[in-house]
């Protein structure tokens, strides 16, 4: 009864097309907002900041890069974190080599460099699809972190390739604590997602998901094969590469190249398989669910193994949980191909129609 | 019969061979195509009719060959150029956008004439939006014509067959084409929705002036709405010329008469 | 020259390897469209099974077969559990189900079986064969080629098996027509189950190759990553593909790894080893490049 749509008639196109059509729903996101901006920095201590709120939008924002990729254009990578890494060391190397560059615009610049990578190691997608596609990045992924571990220029001669970041000073303030910088990943996660949500819904978004669905059909409609998939490894990794960026500056603080490995390339797929491929709510719940699962699990497994008196260490947990992790993917793919967010939108449709069903 | 005058040939096939492989599927074929006409294409099965589309509008390359487009000759076409130069079509085995809704599957149909780049969009900036609502009034106006408003933001994947091919047509027409390639538009319909089609096709081509070029196996059809008929058999033309000349055929008639339907 | 040659042997040698698991990702391939990510965790769980079951006093004989029969177990369960349910969706979605598939392997291999790296032994030697050192002075190692020969026993039984038996040409009917493979009137559900136990057997070999060489250990699963570029120079489809992109592969990285790190050291000074860690890839996508069907594969035209 009161998630409704009835009775909100929409007398233009601009009223439907607005980013959220349906008044609840704008009200549920503004709360949410509120909430995010004002009453989580008031209340939150150092260990939510620190251990969930900061990776879980950093790791929101690379899904969310991959999900353009492979969700929206169809184009399946399994090297989005060397995008992440191209992204950090970026950031760091900005920092340290153009005299009084703005910390912001690093990041930007991270971004534009991951993305330029990106489009190099998109130019195969223009004569492969599928898995083969999946080899170009896997290239990608191998070839990246392994110039980071062995150009010393591209670390500042640091041994194996380990950063530090720099201070972050916006505009002659230091953010230091964890709230503040909650706050500015926020900010940047915020926006980057509002856009993604435009793109999705104008006409290059369109242009994606055809490529994805029919890509004769969507040459036949005029849709030019190369540029929309380049450009979807451009802005894919540009999002990737924000995010590595981020990594670096706003989370660890320190990071090696080895960090950015296969594992966390699939970690991030991974989120978006269980969120929700092609979608943009999906990439917050995958970042969510996969980044919530190992706490989860590290409580309480070793309760239940004391339960039914069964000896567990910690690499038996390393192992349950990367096999609750694949059980899950299998899970996903096969009761609900569209993830978290469908579960939502399901549970919407219901909502509306409670408490009368028929 | 419908009324329009049909004017000049624009479109000009000249000695198209096709091989896969091995497969012949089109030896040496020449026919023209008059403007605002509509121009069938029949044939048994395998006889390279959906090939012969693919060529026209650049998604099969033939290895031997001309195409002359509005006095223009080239060996082959590409699929975007033609799209740019006017042609649009549907398949055979339809070709939607399976993960979109019916109004984003139009609103493809046009992409090609929207301008903004992807950084306006991103933004939702003054003319990406006004682009984007300009579109979505003349995407509903096909809407309209076709009759699915009630579809609209329906998932295409979720919609029966006929509706799917109506749906198929007005990604077609969403691009104001002034070529409509149809590749078996009524094919597996019931006998309502063939009439529906039929209505369509005979509409867009009289209203808008929309030369039509259709592959069509109901010769019921194919005799009542098109003004000239080509037959292929094996990839060859065996027949050419208005529907009443065509069926008195010889030729035309051995082939139909050696294959089963 | 002649230490050209002894890499050039070496890395063919250890090519033989990918070969092997390339040629488990072949045969899945061709007979129901998937692309088995999850070939490599088979290795390494093949394998664990077999050195798990020596472990609790199993004689090597009855722990293969054991482990043979866990493969076919396996294979079973992945046809009914998985891909039934995902019959008809796209091939990217079989193929991101293949990545789940791996990982449940990989955590659930190590707590059935244990996680210390354990050798197996299959009673090769691994010493450089004499006559060949006398004569050329170069170092083969009878281990390597004893491998090369099972590998290609392994691929001739293979071939009979496709050739001859009634099994075999029923898959060979599936991998170019399903419509066909129905009315041979075998059922579709059985012929996967059989290609992946098949497939199970082929990576209990590679396993026990792999194992008896480096001991069995969670890096096995990353020979399925190297198996990659291997399927993309033969073909996803073809057998003799994987034999010879395997070769080249393996020949290549070895190559690679020895003559490039000193060329790039002499242009920016410092240490570029491990180059074999990407080069099949990249190799793989310039190739793609210029022959996007791959080295046996025939090109393809969509239908529209
Ligand atoms: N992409 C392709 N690759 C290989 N062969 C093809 C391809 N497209 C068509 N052919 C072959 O070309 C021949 C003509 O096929 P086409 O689809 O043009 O026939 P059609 O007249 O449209 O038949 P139908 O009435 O069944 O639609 C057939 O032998 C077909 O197998
Ligand atoms: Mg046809």
């Amino acid at each position: 009864m009161f998630y409704r749509e009835a009775g909100q008639f929409k007398s233009s196109y601009a009223a439907d097309q607005q980013i959220f059509p349906i008044r609840q729903d704008r009200i549920g996101i503004a709360a949410i907002l509120i909430a995010a901006f004002v009453a989580v920095p008031l209340f939150g201590n150092e260990y939510w900041f620190v251990a969930i709120l900061i990776p879980f939008l950093i790791f929101a924002l690379a899904a969310l890069g991959l999900n353009i990729l492979t969700g929206y254009a169809g184009q399946l990578s399994l090297g989005a974190a060397a995008f992440m890494a191209v992204g950090a060391y970026a950031a760091y190397n900005f920092q340290l080599r153009v005299d009084g560059i703005p910390i912001l615009v690093s990041f930007i610049c991270a971004g534009l460099t991951a993305a330029a990578v990106g489009i190099v190691f998109g130019l195969p997608s223009l004569r492969i699809k599928g898995f083969y596609l999946a080899v170009a990045t896997l290239a990608a992924q191998f070839f990246i972190v392994w110039c980071l571990t062995k150009f010393p220029w591209l670390s500042n001669n640091s041994s194996s390739g380990v950063i530090s970041a720099q201070r972050i000073i916006i505009f002659g303030h230091e953010f230091e604590s964890a709230r503040e910088k909650y706050l500015l990943v926020l900010c940047i996660v915020v926006l980057m997602a509002m856009m993604a949500k435009n793109m999705a819904r104008s006409s290059i978004g369109r242009a994606w998901m055809a490529v994805r669905d029919m890509d004769v059909a969507a040459e036949v409609v005029g849709i030019r094969l190369m540029h929309t998939k380049l450009l979807a490894f451009a802005v894919s990794s540009f999002y990737c590469g924000v995010a590595g960026a981020l990594y670096a500056f706003c989370y660890l603080g320190s990071v090696e190249p080895d960090g950015f490995s296969l594992d966390l390339s699939f970690k991030i797929l991974f989120m978006i398989i269980v969120g929700g491929v092609g979608t943009i709510l999906g990439s917050f719940l995958g970042a969510a669910f996969i980044l919530l699962l190992p706490i989860f699990l590290n409580v309480t497994l070793p309760w239940i193994a004391e339960l039914l008196h069964l000896p567990i260490n910690g690499a038996t947990v390393s192992h349950i949980e990367t096999m609750v992790f694949g059980a899950l993917i299998m899970f996903f793919l096969i009761i609900e191909p569209h993830g978290l967010a469908r579960l939502w939108q399901i549970g919407k449709e219901k909502l509306r129609l409670w408490p009368f069903p028929h | 019969m419908s009324t329009r005058a049909i004017g000049d040939v624009i479109l000009d096939l000249q000695n198209i061979s096709l091989r896969f492989g091995g497969v012949k599927a089109l030896t040496d074929i020449s026919f023209d195509v008059r403007e605002h006409e509509i121009r069938a294409i029949i044939g048994p099965n395998g006889a390279g009719k959906s090939s012969m589309l693919n060529v026209i509008n650049g998604v099969y390359r033939p290895q031997e060959g001309n195409i002359v487009f509005r006095g223009e000759k080239r060996h082959n076409m590409e699929p975007h150029k033609a799209a740019e130069a006017g042609f649009a079509r549907t398949f055979q085995n339809i070709a939607l956008f399976k993960g979109m809704s019916v109004l984003d599957n139009l609103m493809t149909g046009r992409n090609l004439k929207m301008r903004s780049n992807f950084l306006l969009q991103a933004l939702w900036w003054g003319p990406a939006r006004r682009e984007e609502l300009e579109h979505r009034r003349k995407v509903e106006e096909v809407i309209d014509f076709l009759e699915i408003e009630h579809i609209r933001k329906t998932p295409v994947g979720r919609l029966p067959y006929g509706l799917q091919k109506r749906v198929e047509l007005g990604r077609a027409l969403a691009a104001e084409p002034s070529i409509l390639l149809l590749d078996e538009p009524m094919a597996g319909m019931n006998v309502e929705e063939k009439q529906d089609m039929c209505r369509f096709i005979l509409d867009v081509n009289d209203q808008f002036g929309t030369t039509i070029i259709l592959i069509e196996h109901d010769m019921g059809v194919v005799m009542d709405i098109s003004d000239r008929v080509v037959v292929l058999d094996y990839g060859r033309k065996i027949g050419d010329g208005a529907p009443d000349e065509v069926k008195n055929n010889p030729d035309v008639i051995a082939a139909y008469l050696g294959t089963q339907h | 020259m002649q230490f050209f040659i002894e890499v050039t042997i070496g890395g063919l040698l250890s090519g033989v390897m990918y070969s092997l698991v390339a040629l488990g990702f072949v045969l899945i391939y061709k007979a129901s469209g998937v692309f088995n990510f999850a070939q490599g965790a088979m290795v390494y769980f093949a394998a664990l099974c077999v050195v798990g079951c020596v472990d609790k006093g199993a004689p090597l004989w009855l722990a293969v077969i054991l482990a043979f029969i866990i493969m076919v177990l396996f294979g079973i369960a992945t046809e009914k559990f998985v891909l039934r349910k995902l019959v008809n969706q796209p091939p990217i979605t079989l193929f991101m189900a293949t990545i789940g598939l791996a990982f449940f392997i990989e955590g659930a291999a190590p707590i059935l079986w244990g996680d210390t790296v354990r050798p197996v032994d299959l009673g090769i030697v691994d010493d450089p064969i004499a006559a060949i050192m006398d004569s050329t002075g170069m170092l083969i190692s009878t281990f390597d080629l004893a491998a090369a020969g099972i590998a290609a026993l392994l691929v001739a039984v293979l071939a009979l098996f496709f050739q001859k038996t009634k099994i075999g040409r029923a898959l060979r009917a599936v991998a170019d027509d399903h419509q066909a493979a129905l009315s041979i009137g075998i059922p579709l559900q059985h012929i996967w189950a059989i290609v992946w136990s098949v497939a199970g057997f082929v990576a209990l070999v590679a396993g026990l190759l792999w194992g008896a060489r480096n001991g069995v250990q969670f890096a096995l699963t990353f020979t399925a990553l190297k198996a990659l570029p291997v399927l993309i120079l033969g073909g996803f489809t073809s057998v003799p593909g994987a034999i010879v992109g395997g070769l080249i592969i393996g020949a290549s990285e070895k190559l690679a790894e020895i003559y490039i790190p000193p060329v790039l050291a002499g242009w920016f000074g410092g240490n570029f080893g491990g180059i074999e860690g990407w080069f099949p890839y990249v190799m793989a996508l310039l190739f793609l490049l210029v022959r996007p069907e791959g080295l046996f594969g025939e090109r393809h035209i969509d239908r529209v």
